[in-house]
């Protein structure tokens, strides 16, 4: 039977895909951020994951205002890189899996939550920007990763309980395939940032800091913080932090069994453009 | 009965809700365009016939081509989509973000470094800073 391992979860920042892109790892601006996965990337090639079950949310451009799904399991065997006006980042395309993903939208969907599948879907810095933060810059991405896109970009994004309990449904759909598969769920994006109006730059880092300390801690209890807490303390595209909790909601521990995650890593830093940046590794226990 | 809005005391911030996405629609599928390297070209080389091709507003025509991006949020724009808008004229999200600030280039970037805006004063409208 297939099992989750471990849950990754940081941030998603374009400017950090853009810097490695350009070979700017090593400027002082940059080398901390980085740095702050130096552990990460050998974890993960220790630990040769099949699969990683990536959460993020598309920007505007696999989804055009045409279309908003609320979840979006992508089902197909391969992910185009998207053009997001810059052209495309130069970087591996994602090889999908197909099977495993067409049985979790089977078993999440009978467990009543809705899933649109999609079986032609662009993939953008959201997805790409964790890949290369935690894989550097190989020839082709280490695993199959199966892209789980949320709407943040209108208003509302599902709720941190919606997101909390379909990690849940997530877990319970990847435990029941039948073949011996190590899983990696990752939840991406955040944390406190504003990227719109006068209020742009907003950076919340006692927020974040509580973010961190409860999802290890009190994920139940945070996974009831209402959006506007998200809105008003980590600004308007903070809210994408309501990702993290489908991660941490696949793990042992708050579904009947196991202890406390191990925490393997855990990383803070402002700023990276005009986000906070964080990244924790949470591995079952 | 209306819809909870609580986020409308937000200072400085606009929430992209349905009510903004219906304004927007245009406005942001005309940015979407902007994903195509031919359509870049041709808005580069005549904004006005490029954006008179879609069925905007004379204000979300005039707020593009000034890049006013705070008006183009007030008329319905998305700041995701809007980031098309920079990506064609070369500018980074940074500097697209600052520009909505009132700060200069460098101004804001430092502002970044130094740890970003404060929360405090910058919760709800009309707060004491």
């Amino acid at each position: 039977m297939a099992r989750i391992s471990a849950s990754v979860y940081t941030s998603h920042v374009p400017a950090v895909g853009a810097a490695l892109d350009l070979g700017k790892t090593a400027e002082p601006y940059w080398q901390p951020v980085f740095a702050g996965y130096d552990f990460s990337k050998q974890w993960l090639k220790e630990q040769k994951p099949d699969v990683i079950f990536l959460v993020y949310n598309d920007h505007a451009n696999a989804f055009s205002l045409d279309l908003i799904p609320t979840f979006a399991i992508g089902t197909a065997a391969e992910f185009a890189v998207a053009d997001e006006g810059w052209g495309p980042r130069p970087v591996p395309k994602v090889i999908g899996h197909p099977k495993l993903a067409g049985h979790i939208a089977q078993s999440v969907i009978q467990d009543d939550f809705d899933l649109t599948i999609v079986n032609k879907m662009d993939i953008d810095h959201g997805l790409t920007v964790p890949l290369s933060l935690m894989c550097g810059q190989p020839q082709a991405w280490p695993c199959p990763v199966i892209p789980f896109a949320v709407n943040v970009v209108q208003y509302p994004a599902p709720s941190g309980r919606r997101c909390y309990m379909l990690g849940k449904a997530i877990r319970k759909a990847i435990l029941s395939y039948d073949e011996p598969l190590n899983v990696q769920i990752w939840g991406t994006g955040g944390m406190s940032h504003q990227l719109q109006g006068p209020r742009a730059g907003l950076i919340n880092k006692e927020f974040d800091t509580n973010f961190l300390d409860r999802l290890i801690a009190d994920p139940e209890g945070l996974s009831k913080m209402p959006h506007i807490d998200y809105v008003r303390e980590a600004g308007s595209e903070g809210i994408e932090l309501v990702m993290w909790l489908i991660a941490r909601g696949a793990m042992n521990d708050v579904n009947g069994g196991g202890n406390k995650p191990k925490v393997l890593h855990r990383f803070y830093h402002v700023p990276a453009s005009n986000t906070a940046v964080g990244h924790l590794i949470l591995e079952n226990n | 009965m209306s819809l909870d809005k609580p986020y409308k005391d937000v200072p400085g911030t606009t929430i992209f809700d349905a009510d903004m996405s219906r304004q927007g629609y245009h406005l942001n599928q005309f940015c979407m365009s902007l994903m195509k390297a031919d359509n870049r070209a041709r808005f580069k080389a005549d904004e006005r016939a490029y954006l008179d091709e879609w069925p905007m507003t004379e204000d979300q025509k005039l707020a593009v081509m000034a890049r006013d991006l705070n008006r183009c949020i007030a008329l319905g724009g998305n700041i995701y989509f809007l980031a098309k808008i920079g990506a064609t004229d070369g500018k980074s999200f940074q500097q697209m973000a600052g520009s909505m600030t009132g700060m200069s280039e460098d101004e804001y970037r430092n502002m970044m470094v130094s740890g970003g805006r404060t929360i405090e004063g910058n919760r709800y409208t009309g707060e004491k800073k």
